[in-house]
Formats: structure tokens, C-alpha cells, sequence
């Protein structure tokens, strides 16, 4: 089916409003025309993935919306850029591509973006209503808009979230469409033992299995008998999005699209069910390490996603005021970061040895020692994807209490602590 | 041959460059360098500026579009771009370079079942789309 535009949409691409804008409706409408979709769509809000310097086309694109009078049309958050601006880190980004990337920054802001620089706007404050539009960047975001919030967004990517946020309007399709999201597989997790789902790994090596199972379909999570927390689901959706292509999950009884398997299956339970075994949890949870049996680590990162202030609470709890060996890199935003520095919390944290990482994280900006052979301990399944890839450093899997206990003898600690988990 | 125009632009040729395996722009091409990064990838180390690279199929970064944007901007991108299905992250970034003013090369759309009979080929592509090489000429003449 050709694409149609309405006549306000049309005269917008034609210049109506300004150079900026015309830019905008273009590359909406032409995205529109290569995924097929019939139309647009009104957007009530966008996160915005591109302002992350890759190269300095980058910048000079978003320069020229800027110079064309664009606008965001609707509200609009940013995700990480390049720069700890608010936090206590050392970028070592270079002349002249720190200066680029501080312009694209600047240039996202001119647009009328808020500067939350976080992967977690949903616990800054942005939290689109149930069955609403939306044009959001960054696969974390993406996955807990559609499956933890009910809005529905499809994967936007760098210059067409922009894009979208100054057009207003997204090409109606994929998970826009309300038959796009019914659940096609059952992911059933019943016959794990209890004491594994109430761990803190749980969720993080779960969504990694789920993500290599699932791809880029959409499944229920069925055998959950209660809600396992906002962190929980968030953890979940980051490491099911980074190890398969998941924008949407369903968990029955949980997510709002979920009140039952059926209903996540469009009225139907779906035919095909994975039944998942201790012995799949295991390897998943095996394959999210890459460093094999180190006698020491050289780092610990924690917050991707971006920490929660009940995560950094969790945090304060376990370091106890002890001093760490090996620094530990906290990732977090603004919005968190206001209430620490406050109540001088972060203060405190500093004293022990935690860097606290803020507008940014360890594996999208060179932020750790360069280090060869380098050993990253971390909590996070999106951290354990994407640190040896982008960081040089081999990465140990362990909950945040074995994180912190690691951090604080300099040598792997597994088993700290897990009867303080899932209180 | 004929394929079908997904992003249109100026007539461009080159050699071929037939990818054996599904790329990721992302992490998988070099921006600075136009080489195949993906150490896991067969033709790593090979360089895609200036040929008419053919791509089987791709695996989906929501950054694959800055990174072939880049790659224009740097004037190191492929001469044109033989896709066995349209991919609209990707090839975004040919429509933000284009409304950049950046000259683009051109896609098109040809099943990968045609692919493999490019290789070793100095192959031309038309405005229209239409795809082709001495292999098919000298199978006129013949």
C-alpha cells in the first residue's frame, strides 16, 4: 500500500514551516515509504537516542536542523551523550571529537530536548500513558515503554527519533499496531526453583535467555506469581534487548498487556511454549560471562540500565562504608544524582571509592583505564553484551552483593549475601 | 538485470564487493577506515568504499544509519549499495546524507539469490536500476 500524507503534512514537507521541520517531515515520510507503512501517526512524546557522537556527520545534521528553525513538536528526553557533564568521571574523548560531541549536545538542547541524558527516562519522570503513541530511541527505553508502561513504540533510531519529535507524527507500523503485539510464544518459567526467581540474577540472565529464544518476536514470560519490581522488569528488558532483538515482552499477571497468557496472545494462548530448565538458566547465565576463572578483577560497573535511587539505596547498603579495592563505576542520571548530592550521599560513596557516572555509562565512552586482558565484574546483562565488544575489557557475571564484595577484596566473591535479595 | 530502486541517485559503478555473510553496520564497518570491522566476519579487513557492495542480508543496529552516514561524509562509502531486502535503519542514513546535500550513492533492491554471479565483476548501475556487468554482456554477444 503507497504511503499517503495528509495535506498538512504534505505542505510541512514543502517548507511551510521552516527549513527544519521540512527536513524532519521528509525523513519521517521516507522511512514511512521503506517500511511500508500506509500513514502517519500523531506521537505524544519521544526519547531521543542520536545524540550520541558517532562521527561528526552526526553533528552537523543535528546543526542544521538547528539553523533551520526545528523544533521539538512534542515533549522529547535525551538518552546518554558522549560527556559526563553532571558526574565525577574523566571522559577520555580527544580534540577535536570532544568538541563535536559537546556541539551535538548543545545542538539536541537548542531543539527543546530536555537534558535528562539518561537510558532510563521512565524513572525520571517520563512515563507516556497506556495505549498512546510514541517515537522512543534506545532498546532499554523501547522495551520498557511498550511491555512496563502499555505505550506503544517501535525501535527508532538515530535521525529518525529526531526526526519524529520535531514532525510529531511516526509511520504507523510495527508495534503501533495493536495486532503487532499479541504474544507468539510462551515463555514458561514454572519449573525453576523459587529461590533462583526471588535471587537478584534472576531477572537480568532470564531476559538474556529470553532475548536469544524470542529474537525479535514478541513472547509471554508465564509461572511468575508476583510482581517482581520496577528494577526487576527493567533489568529484564535491557538483557533481553541487547541479546535478541525484543521490543516487547508480556509477562501474565504483571504487564498491563498481560493480565493473562491469553490476553497477551490476542485472546488465544499461542501454540508454541518454551519450557525453560534450570539447566537453560545456567548456561545463559554462564555465557553472560566472557573471563574465565580470574583470580582477580580489575573493575566493577554498575547501572545499565542507569541506576534507580532504590538501586543506588541498595548499593549504599552493601558497600557499608567500606573501602573498595578495585574502583566500581555507578552509572546513573540527573535525576538521581540531584537527590544524593542533596542528602550528601554521593559524597559518601565517593569516600568508599565508587566513580559516580552521570549523563553517560562505561561502555558507549572511554571511561575505564585502557587495559589489556582487563576483567569488568557487573550485575547488568546489558553491560556483560556490549563491555568486551566495546571496552577491550573480559567481563565476570555476578549479582550486585558479589559486584560489591569483589570490589571490595580485588578477587571474584560468588555467594555474598543472597539471603538479603528479593525482601 | 534489473532491481528495483529503494533509494535513487546519481548512475555509479565499481567492483563488486559480494558479502558472504549478513553484516552489521554498527560495530561491524569501520566509519574512519570504510573496512569491515567484525572480526567474526569472512571479509574482515576488506574495504567497501567505492564498490558496489552487495549485502545479503543485515543484522539490525538502530545505529547502522550514522555509521553509513558517516561513511558518506567521509567520502568512504560504497559506490552503490545491492540490498536482498530493504532495510530503512540502514539506509536512513543515505536519506539524512541526500537532504545533507552530500552526493549518495544509490540502492537497490536484488534477491541474493543473484548476488554470487557479480563476483570478481566491475559492475554499473543505472538511475533505473538496472544492475550490470561484463558477464552479462559478453552472454549478449555470445
Amino acid at each position: 500500500m503507497p504511503l499517503e500524507l495528509s495535506e498538512e503534512e504534505r505542505a510541512t514537507a514543502a517548507g511551510e514551516h521552516g527549513a527544519g521541520a521540512a527536513m524532519a517531515m521528509r525523513i519521517v515520510a521516507e522511512s514511512a515509504r521503506l517500511l511500508g507503512a500506509p500513514r502517519l501517526i500523531s506521537i505524544a512524546s519521544a526519547h531521543i537516542d542520536g545524540a550520541l557522537y558517532h562521527g561528526d556527520s552526526g553533528t552537523l545534521f543535528a546543526e542544521r536542523l538547528v539553523d533551520g528553525g526545528a523544533k521539538v513538536a512534542v515533549r522529547a528526553t535525551l538518552n546518554v551523550g558522549a560527556l559526563d557533564l553532571a558526574g565525577g568521571c574523566r571522559v577520555r574523548l580527544e580534540e577535536p571529537q570532544r568538541a563535536m560531541a559537546r556541539r551535538m549536545m548543545h545542538a539536541y538542547r537548542a531543539m527543546g530536548c530536555e537534558p535528562t541524558w539518561t537510558c532510563a527516562p521512565y524513572q525520571a519522570g517520563h512515563r507516556p500513558a497506556f495505549g498512546s503513541d510514541v517515537a522512543w530511541g534506545e532498546s532499554n527505553a523501547v522495551v520498557f515503554c511498550n511491555s512496563v508502561l502499555g505505550a506503544r513504540t517501535n525501535r527508532y533510531g538515530d535521525f529518525l527519533d529526531i526526526a519524529c519529535a520535531i514532525a510529531g507524527c511516526a509511520p504507523y507500523t510495527g508495534l503501533h499496531r495493536p495486532r503487532n503485539r499479541r504474544a507468539e510464544v510462551v515463555f514458561d518459567v514454572s519449573h525453576l526453583p523459587a529461590e533462583f526467581l526471588a535471587s537478584e540474577i534472576a531477572w537480568p540472565v532470564l531476559g538474556s535467555l529470553f532475548g536469544r529464544e524470542i529474537g525479535d518476536g514478541v513472547g509471554v514470560v508465564t509461572g511468575i506469581a508476583a510482581h517482581p519490581g520496577e528494577d526487576a522488569l527493567k533489568a529484564f528488558g535491557a538483557a533481553a534487548a541487547s541479546a535478541g532483538a525484543v521490543g516487547l515482552f508480556h509477562i501474565a499477571g504483571v504487564t498491563p498487556e498481560a493480565p493473562d497468557v491469553a490476553a497477551a496472545g490476542g485472546g488465544m494462548t499461542p501454540k508454541h511454549t518454551i519450557t525453560v530448565t534450570p539447566q537453560m538458566v545456567a548456561d545463559a547465565q554462564r555465557r553472560l560471562s566472557t573471563a574465565n576463572a580470574p583470580d582477580r578483577i580489575d573493575a566493577v560497573a554498575v547501572g545499565s540500565p542507569h541506576l534507580s535511587l532504590d538501586e543506588v539505596a541498595r548499593l549504599e547498603e552493601l558497600v557499608a562504608g567500606r573501602r573498595l579495592r578495585v574502583p566500581l563505576y555507578a552509572c546513573t542520571g540527573r535525576h538521581v544524582l540531584e537527590t544524593i548530592d542533596r542528602d550528601g550521599r554521593r559524597k559518601l560513596l565517593e569516600a568508599c571509592g565508587v566513580t559516580i557516572v552521570a549523563d553517560t555509562c562505561v561502555v558507549v565512552t572511554p571511561i575505564m583505564a585502557e587495559l589489556p586482558s582487563g576483567v569488568l565484574m557487573t550485575n547488568s546483562g546489558k553491560f556483560a553484551h556490549y563491555a568486551p565488544g566495546n571496552t577491550g575489557y573480559d567481563v565476570l557475571y555476578g549479582s550486585l552483593a558479589d559486584c560489591v564484595e569483589s570490589a571490595v577484596s580485588g578477587r571474584p566473591q560468588f555467594g555474598a549475601a543472597t539471603e538479603a535479595v528479593g525482601r | 538485470m534489473k532491481g528495483d530502486v529503494l533509494v535513487a541517485a546519481a548512475a555509479s559503478g565499481g567492483p563488486a564487493l559480494v558479502l558472504d555473510r549478513p553484516i552489521s553496520f554498527w560495530g561491524g564497518v569501520d566509519a574512519r577506515t570504510g573496512r569491515i570491522a567484525d572480526v567474526r566476519h569472512p571479509q574482515h579487513g576488506q574495504s567497501v568504499t567505492g564498490t558496489v557492495l552487495f549485502v545479503p542480508a543485515t543484522i539490525g543496529s538502530s545505529s547502522a544509519s550514522a555509521v553509513l552516514m558517516e561513511l558518506v561524509h567521509r567520502d568512504l562509502a560504497p559506490a552503490a549499495i545491492v540490498l536482498h531486502e530493504p532495510d530503512a535503519i540502514l539506509l536512513l542514513g543515505l536519506i539524512v546524507a541526500r537532504e545533507m546535500g552530500w552526493p549518495i550513492p544509490p540502492a537497490v533492491k536484488l534477491d541474493r539469490r543473484f548476488h554470487a554471479r557479480f563476483r570478481g565483476q566491475h559492475v554499473s548501475i543505472d538511475n533505473e536500476g538496472a544492475i550490470d556487468a561484463p558477464v552479462f554482456s559478453s552472454a549478449r554477444d555470445a
